[in-house]
Formats: C-alpha cells, structure tokens, sequence
C-alpha cells in the first residue's frame, strides 16, 4: 500500500515495479475493455441510453434537494430511517451511534465505495464492532489489510496465486490457486458470519425518490444476505446517487452493468423498500439510510459538477493508460482512476491532487468509456488551472511556464530560440540525436532520445521555398 | 468554388524547430495539387502546452494573438492533430471579447488537420509512397478523440501505391506522449509508450505514421533509444511530392 508522504512520481515508478501488479491489471483491465465493447456492440440502442441517462443525471442535479426531500418522505412512510452527514465524520458518528444503539458486535458489509470513503471500517473496530466483507474482492484485501484498488474489482491488482497464498496464510490451511476453490472457501467461511451478523451495511447504487427504494447492483449474491439477515441495516449513499423513479432507474440499469463488466445486468439487483413489514418473511427488522454530503452539494455549482453523474462502474479507470500501468493504490486515496482524481478533489480539497490532477495524458478515453460521458480531461484542466492561479502549483513551474507563455506572444524573441538552442545542444548532440540532457529536460532523454533543433528552421526556409519553382 | 484554393501552414513550434522538413513537404504537396500555400509570419506556438497544464490566461493571450494572424487564409493547414484541435476547440472558449471570439470561431471552421483538409476539402486520397512497404498507423489521441478524425489517414494510407496498411492493435491508445505528462512522470510515459511500441514491432511494419509531432516526438525518441530498424515519420513524410 503506498504511503501518501511519499510523491506520488515515486509510488508510481513503484508500482511500475511490481511484476505481478502489472500482469494483474493488464490481464484484468484488458477484459474489462474487451467485455465492455461486446457488450454495447449487441445493444445498438446503447449509446442513445447514454445521452438518456447523463439528461436524468444533469435533471436531477438541478433539483437535488426536491429529489432529496422526496426520498427521505418516501423511505420514513415505509418505516425506515434517514439521517444526513455533512462529513466522512458525520456519517462514522451516525452509523456508530445505530451501532451502539442497537448493541451490534458483528457486522457483515456488501461492497460499497461509499464506506470505503468514510473508513468506517477503522471506526468500528475501534467501537468494538467487528466488520466483515462478504464481497469476496473485499474479504480478500480485507484478509491482507489492504484498500480496494479499482472502483468495482478491490483486488484486481492481486493475482490468483497471490489470493491462494493469502489464504492460506490468513486461514491456515492448503490452497489451490483455483478461482472456484478460493471462493468456496470465502463462502464457507462467510456463511457463519451471515448468520451471525446483528448489523448488515451496505452503500447503495441508486434510490429511487417517489418510491423511497435503495437499489443494490451485486453479482455474488452476498448484497441480498446482507440486506435480509441481520436485524438492521444500514445503506450509505452519496446524495447524487438519487434517481427520480423507477423508470429512471431503467435507462441507468441497462448500461451499468455492461460499462462495468460486460453484462447484459448484474446477477442481482436488489432493491430495499424500508424495513421488514408484517408477514413479510425477510429483511431488516431496522432500516437506516445514510445520504452522505461529504464535498458533493458544494459542487452541483463548482467545477466538479460533472463528476457528481458518476455511476461508479469502474470503466474509466480499465481504459485509462496510466490507471492500467500503476493501478489503484498508487494515487493514494479512496477513489483511484480518472474519475477518481475528481473524487479526491471534491472531498480533500484541490490541493490533495497538485500532483494527481497530473496524473494523465489527457488521452480521453475515458471520456469515450464513461456511460454518462463525463468529460474528466476537461475538469483535470480545471483542476490545474485552478492550483495555478491559487498559487497550489509549484513556484518553480509558475515562473517557466509564465516565461514560456511571454516567449509565445513576442515573436521576434521567439525566433531567437532556435540559434540558441542550437547552440546550446552542441556538446549535447550526437548522430543527429540528443541522448542526454541535464534538469528537466533530462526527465525526457532518460528514456528518450531528443531530435535537436533543425540547422535551419521551418521558419528560417521559408524565404527560399517561397521563390521556389512551381 | 471559384479561382484556386488558398491555404495557410500553421507549422506549430515543434514542426518548425524539430521537424521542418515535413512543413516542406506539406508546402510542396499542396502547390503540386494546385493549392496557393502561404505562411503567415509571426507564428509561434498554438499555446496548447500552456492550456494544458493550466495556464489559462497564458493561453488566451497565445490565442488572442494568433488569431489575427490567419484573418485573410481561405484555409488553415496544420500538421498536428492537437495544435488543429487547440484551434477548433479551445481558441473560442479561451477569447472573451465578442470580436475575437467571432473571429476564433471563424478561424475553428477555417482549420484542419492536414490528412482532413486533403481527403474532406480537395477530395484526393490517392498518393504515391515516399516510403515504400508495409506500414502502420497510430492514432493520436487530440485527432481521434478530439476532432473525431480516423477515417482520412487511413483512407489516404489504404490508398498510397507502393505501400501497405497493416491496423496497428490498439492504435487508439495513448502513446504516453501528453506534453508535460512525458516529464513530470516520465516513468509512466515511457512505460505506456513501450506498450504502443510492442504493438507497433507486432505489425511487422518499419514505419510508423501518425498525424501529430507530439507523438512522434515521443515515438521515434524511445524507437532511436532503442536501436530500432522501425522509423515514426509524419503522415508528410510518405505521401511522394513529386507524383501520385
């Protein structure tokens, strides 16, 4: 796991380092990407659901707080709770509260980013609440003391042999490096903790506001134990993650799971309707949501807007070229990836992601992959004009670029560029190639060789190719 | 239309200082396929560097005097599919005075990357090869994604006599190049670059095309490290000058 006092330059020329990491992620996100583009190949009517879906996102933004009260109505007429957490504090000191309250010792958890943001985890350890994951991604890293390392696949950047040993060292038994066999031995091991579990917590994809229904998107089949065995439970969702109705919910469910993983649906969507009622045979005799601020409602007007239509899916982050080089823990936060250098913004501020918001070549395929099309090169932009004008990035840079921009608008200084550039490489230059260079311009030849500067410029031909014969 | 076609070079700083021959060359092709090619004076830099890293202003200073310079060009050539994309997308957005912003505007729909303005303004995809032999093609990421841009090189490179188009796997993908992003984690960029670069040696093919010198600066960098038989060379450098 990379520590966040180290550069981030550093962690990542680390993780480029670790074999196994690298043959993880590019096994894993090439999949990702080949499943994906099957999967919208057969639905022609895809890409128009895209449009459709990002139009509800950008509707609903502008009018969260009447979605939100909508839901919190609807969840409380169906017996449940809502409470509201400004922060990641707020939210731990909420769901320690129904903890406490309702004397949990055990609590059994789906995947669910949301708390994975707030580490709750950590707060209730401390509380003497013992968390269990049952997605098996998340029992994994969890066994290892670890953080997810993508959105929607938290140990992606482990391999099967890597999880056997884990396994066997954690459970003290033999292991195969057998996908089917290791996950045998989580259920196994997870059935006990189901049954056990006084608290079942899990995040939520979507509620649905004028039913007051919290939809769960799961494939294991872990979700539906959590949210129907323990005596509460307790969903904890990003306010932006409201949807208007269950027709709303449609257009997003049909391109969730094919952005995520290439499935037509997930195996299980679960949807949640307040606590259990009379004759019902399952569910939570308790029910809490959680609608969790944290950085969002002050960017329905900032910069970040965009990035509050995010689904969570996890494609912007396989198509990613630096995501699919380092993978997730490099970047140091909750959220890795693209999208995820927004996310850090939104909740640590922007000058978390000084060096993050550089974090990517500005290639765009993540724009191309994200079902609600978000544009994250052009917030990443934002991002850093904003730390340039705040006076967040370096001095160092500030004072090149400002005299590089002043070159750019003075074109009689400009021109002096090439003869003293050619000047300068001089001793530099061999065979027509620069293969060494000192400061900055040694990051580049450390790996690269530099052409030099033309002995006569495009400019400097000009005169001559204009008398030329033609 | 009416009397020949006009068009201006924008050479862009890295054409003009690095790569000056494939400005030449462009100059060269355009007056054979009987277009009147100028040069405005005054050029530097579109300022895409500057916008990328943030420096907005900057950047709109670069645009608010770059603008001016092409007012009287039919047509704005430019050998870089980011540089072109700078123009189209961003000058308009960067200039808040309505004149100039007009102007931005009308400059955007004046500009086009070369393999554009070749196939999509004079109609012409048949060309002889400079380079002859099997080929490949890369996919800058400003001209694909950006501008929306993949059909004209191909169709100019399926058609070039003398030589053969292999599709390069995955040649949609970042070469690692993104300006300062190749310098301020150079160990990234260099490390998507030699997964372009494995693609590129699986083709078979010994010269590599692309439509930005941005890549091929990174491209041929690391292929000259290297000691490799491949050379990346501007999609300029194949199209023969003199006939085809």
């Amino acid at each position: 796991m990379s520590e966040r006092s180290t550069p981030f330059r550093q962690r990542a020329a680390a993780a480029l380092d670790d074999t196994f990491l690298r043959q993880a992620l590019t096994i894993a996100t090439t999949k990702f990407i080949d499943l994906r583009r099957e999967a919208f190949d057969e639905f022609p009517e895809g890409e128009a659901l895209r449009d459709r879906a990002r139009a509800i996102k950008e509707a609903t933004l502008q009018r969260l707080d009447h979605y939100l009260e909508e839901l919190i109505d609807n969840v409380e007429r169906r017996g449940g709770h809502v409470h509201y957490a400004d922060t990641a504090a707020d939210a731990r000191r909420i769901i320690l509260d129904i903890a406490k309250r309702t004397g949990a010792r055990l609590a059994v958890k789906s995947k669910s980013m949301a708390t994975e943001e707030i580490e709750l985890n950590e707060a209730l350890l401390e509380a003497g609440v013992t968390p269990v994951e049952t997605d098996l991604g998340e029992y994994i890293i969890q066994l290892a003391h670890e953080k997810p390392s993508h959105i929607i696949a938290p140990a992606i950047h482990k391999t099967k042999g890597q999880v056997a040993e884990l396994f066997a060292r954690e459970l003290k038994r033999e292991v195969a490096a057998d996908p089917e066999e290791l996950t045998r031995i989580a259920r196994a091991e997870l059935r006990d903790k189901f049954l056990k579990a006084d608290l079942g917590i899990t995040g939520a994809n979507f509620a649905v506001a004028d039913t007051g229904t919290v939809v769960l998107v799961t494939n294991e089949g872990n979700g539906r134990m959590v949210t129907s065995l323990p005596r509460v439970h307790v969903a904890v969702m990003g306010v932006e993650k409201v949807v208007p109705s269950m027709s709303d919910l449609v257009v997003f469910l049909a391109i969730l799971a094919k952005s995520a993983t290439g499935q037509k649906l997930s195996s299980y969507t679960t949807l949640v309707q307040g606590p259990r009622r009379p004759g019902e045979l399952e569910g939570a005799e308790e029910f809490h949501l959680v609608l969790l601020d944290n950085g969002r409602v002050k960017q329905i007007g900032g910069t970040l807007r965009e990035a509050l239509s995010c689904l969570r899916c996890g494609a912007c982050l396989n198509v990613c070229p630096v995501y699919r080089q380092i993978g997730g823990h490099a970047y140091g936060y909750t959220y890795p990836g693209p999208i995820g250098i927004l996310l850090t913004a939104m909740q640590h501020g922007n000058a978390a992601v000084k060096d993050l918001a550089h974090a990517s070549s500005l290639c765009g395929a993540c724009v191309d992959a994200c079902p609600v099309r978000i544009d994250i090169p052009r917030m990443l932009i934002e991002l850093r004009n904003e730390n340039v004008q705040h006076a967040v990035a370096p001095r160092g840079e500030r004072v090149i670029f400002r005299l590089f921009a002043r070159l750019l608008t003075l074109p009689r200084l400009y021109r002096l560029a090439a003869p003293l550039g050619r000047l300068a490489q001089r001793p530099f230059t061999r065979a027509g190639a620069i293969r060494s260079l000192p400061g900055l311009f040694g990051e580049w030849t450390r790996t690269r060789d530099l052409p030099p500067v033309a002995q006569r410029t495009f400019t400097e031909r000009w005169a001559d190719l204009e008398r030329e014969q033609w | 239309m009416t009397g020949p076609v006009r068009a201006s070079l924008m050479v862009t700083c890295l054409g003009d200082l690095f790569y000056p021959e494939v400005g030449v060359r462009i100059v060269r092709l355009l007056r054979r396929l009987g277009v009147t090619t100028d040069f405005p004076a005054g050029q530097t830099c579109c300022g895409l560097p500057l916008f990328n890293s943030g420096y907005r202003a900057e950047a709109a200073e670069v645009a608010r005097r770059t603008v001016p310079l092409f007012r009287d060009s039919q047509y704005v050539i430019v050998p870089s599919g980011s540089c072109a994309w700078m123009i189209k997308h961003e000058y308009p957005g960067l200039l808040t005075d309505p004149a100039l912003r007009a102007e931005a505007e009308s400059l955007a729909a004046r500009t086009y990357e070369l393999s554009q303005f070749l196939v999509k303004v004079l109609g012409r995809t048949r060309f002889r090869s400079a380079i002859p032999g099997r080929l490949t093609y890369h996919d800058s990421c400003h001209l694909r994604r950006g501008l929306g841009e993949s059909e004209s090189p191909r169709t100019i490179l399926r058609n070039l006599e003398g030589a053969e188009l292999v599709e390069l796997p995955g040649s949609d993908e970042c070469c690692g190049f993104g300006g300062s992003f190749a310098v301020r984690l150079p160990e990234v960029s260099t490390s998507i670059l030699d997964k372009k670069l494995a693609n590129v040696e699986a083709t078979g093919a010994r010269c590599l095309v692309a439509c930005d010198a941005g890549c091929l600066m990174q491209m041929s960098g690391r292929l000259s490290r290297r000691h490799s038989p491949i050379r990346a060379v501007h999609l300029a450098e194949v199209l023969d000058t003199e006939a085809g």
